[in-house]
């Protein structure tokens, strides 16, 4: 068997809308190996949140989806029919959301919802399930686990209720996690905590991870490889370390200067932006979408770009170093 | 669960109190009940007469405890034009009442509360259009119109069901439908409306994401929540129904406490006015606290409201 749990090849999601089509992900590749984090970056509305829930089947009714090649473990998801998405969705791959308020049912008790998933997927009486539901709350640092199941998500705070929906995800050991923007509706001092608490599981349970973040702080700390995505394109891939040793893409180090550093970034100086607005995808797009934003764009940024570097660092530029030669001009 | 349950009920029996005083005063201001009883050519001297036999000549608040702690005891005094005890008079009327009320609210419930789900599956399909354009054409339909279009339709023209009366349960198919379907309009566009809300929602695609079927993703994910609006709306509606189906009796000569009323208020027999008011009042009360304890059971978060 390989090692490979879910590939993604040239994966296109089309929105129609009034006034043409919304091109929200436009061919992009990924790959996630056994026990693997990856870490998908970009602004809001860069198609991170949607290419998660392509792989996880959930996409609305109107949105087309189209690739070469999405294969989760032995699963053709691109033939798989809605029985046997059902029966990996919560199973085999599970999901965690960026709202822990409003993710859970307000009529169900905490208990219901865990065991309610275990059940779905496993011929396990109430008791086996609620049981497993104790253990995994116990697992996310919940105390008091057993009075917690009698409990309904409106007694809970946001950082206990994002708990619970990791321990509803886990509830089955799926072999695929994707978290979209699992802390972004929490609070500071609880992000650390449930980020931490991910990576944890993550490496207990020998489970891949897609993480779907706009914090880069966050993906330096956790992820092995990082896929920065801008305007339904995968614009630099690689492993981690060295995305942000070196940053190719003008893109990627654009965000970089946005995040302060300790030591790096001088007291009181201003905090890099990316002028400019994510150009709309409405209608036939070519070339690199960057460079209406892009300090080093030139006239040939309209024609189609190559992809540079290696398989396992690879960008998209029409300058062969990412133009990082001229970065000190413009600096 | 308990301790809301009693809340609602201290303040239900609050509100009855409350209702039984104002209606008893209204018609006490309403106009001189011992001028009315005595006739258009009686004497002052009558008027007077009856006014002391009937102790009209007390104040209001004494009166209103008398009559307080008779009606609390079954006792609501004597019909003035039927001559009967006003208690037997109600119970008897309020069987036919109360059939029709059920069979009504239970015909609109089951016809508007799918139909409502079935629009809000798929929002502007020919199913959707359908179940306005019924709800539309509900909303819009004098009941006595319908009412004599169904007789002429199937008691005269296909000879299927009785046209009158209450005799038997085939009485009450014409009479439910006509009442039923004054009420399912508001229920099919409110269960629409919550579904399309829920339906929308993040826990919906959690329950998608554990791998729930969409059969228990509509039913016990997103109905259950859907459904509150509804229950309190159904509530009001079937003390509507019970106390104001007035039409619907008389178009098909069903003799209701709602015919009932009308009879008593055209012949000013005060006792029964009175006791009708406090005995529709009640419905009200009793279905709003029975929907209440119901809502509480399915949204955990109002129990401690």
């Amino acid at each position: 068997m390989s090692d490979t749990i879910l590939s993604v090849k040239n994966l296109t999601l089309d929105i129609p809308m009034g006034s043409g089509t919304l091109h929200a992900v436009r061919g992009i590749d990924f790959e996630l190996k056994r026990g693997e984090t990856l870490s998908i970056v970009g602004e809001s509305g860069s198609g991170k949140s949607l290419t998660s829930l392509a792989v996880m089947g959930l996409l609305g009714k109107s949105i087309t989806r189209q690739a070469d090649e999405m294969r989760f473990e032995d699963v053709d998801l691109l033939k798989a029919n809605r029985r046997v998405m059902r029966s990996l969705r919560g199973n085999r791959m599970a999901m965690i959301f960026q709202e822990p308020m409003t993710s859970l049912n307000p009529a169900y008790t905490i208990g219901d919802q865990l065991a309610e998933t275990l059940r779905l997927h496993r011929k396990v009486s109430n008791a086996q399930a609620r049981a497993r539901a104790i253990e995994l709350l116990e697992k996310v640092g919940i105390t008091a686990a057993e009075s917690r199941l009698n409990q309904y998500p409106h007694q809970l705070s946001g950082g206990l209720r994002q708990r619970v929906m990791i321990a509803l995800a886990l509830m089955c050991e799926p072999d695929l996690l994707i978290a979209d923007e699992p802390t972004t509706a929490l609070d500071v001092t609880i992000q650390a905590q449930i980020l931490r608490l991910l990576v944890d599981l993550t490496r207990e349970m020998n489970m891949a991870m897609i993480l779907i973040t706009h914090d880069l702080g966050v993906v330096a700390r956790v992820a092995d490889k990082v896929a920065v995505m801008y305007a339904g394109e995968l614009v630099e891939t690689g492993p981690s370390t060295e995305v942000f040793a070196r940053p190719s893409h003008p893109y990627t180090r654009g965000l970089l200067r946005c995040i302060p550093q300790p030591g790096k970034t001088e007291r009181g100086a201003p905090l890099g932006t990316i002028p400019g607005i994510v150009p709309s995808l409405i209608g036939e797009v070519t070339g690199c979408a960057f460079r209406t934003r892009c300090p080093h764009a030139r006239p040939e940024c309209r024609a189609p770009i190559p992809e540079r570097g290696d398989a396992s660092h690879a960008f998209r530029c029409i300058h062969p170093d990412g133009a990082l030669s001229q970065e000190g001009e413009v600096a | 669960m308990l301790p809301f349950i009693l809340k609602r009920l201290g303040l239900a029996l609050l509100v009855a109190f409350t209702v039984s005083f104002i209606s008893f005063s209204l018609l006490f201001l309403s106009g001189d009940p011992a001028a009315a009883l005595a006739g258009e050519t009686a004497s002052g001297e009558d008027i007077e007469a009856i006014r002391r036999i009937y102790g009209f000549d007390r104040p209001m608040l004494v009166q209103y405890g008398d009559w307080l702690f008779s009606a609390l005891r079954g006792d609501f005094g004597e019909s003035y034009y039927f001559k009967l005890p006003v208690a037997s008079l109600i119970a008897e009327r309020l069987q036919v009442t109360m059939t029709l009320g059920v069979c009504g609210i239970l015909f609109a419930l089951l016809t508007a509360v799918p139909l409502g789900v079935v629009a809000a599956i798929r929002p502007n399909s020919l199913t959707d259009r359908v179940a306005l354009f019924l709800s539309v054409a509900g909303q819009a339909m004098p009941s006595f119109w319908f009412g004599l279009i169904l007789i002429v339709v199937f008691a005269i023209q296909l000879g299927l069901l009785p046209p009158s009366g209450a005799a038997t349960w085939r009485h009450f198919i014409m009479p439910t439908i006509v009442l039923g379907y004054y009420a399912m309009p508001a229920i099919m566009r409110l269960t629409r409306a919550g579904m399309l809300d829920v339906l929308g929602s993040d826990y919906i695609r959690t329950a998608r994401a554990k791998g729930a079927g969409e059969t228990r993703v509509l039913f016990k994910h997103a109905l259950r929540n859907a459904i509150i609006p509804v229950v309190s709306l159904a509530a009001v509606q079937m003390g509507f129904m019970l106390g104001g189906s007035i039409v619907v009796e008389s178009v098909f000569a069903l003799h209701g406490a709602g015919y009932l009323a009308w009879e008593s208020i055209a012949r000013n027999d005060l006792p029964t006015v009175q006791a009708l008011i406090l005995v529709f009042s009640m419905f009200y009360i009793v279905f709003t606290f029975l929907a209440d304890v119901l809502n509480a059971w399915l949204d955990p978060r109002m129990r401690s409201a």
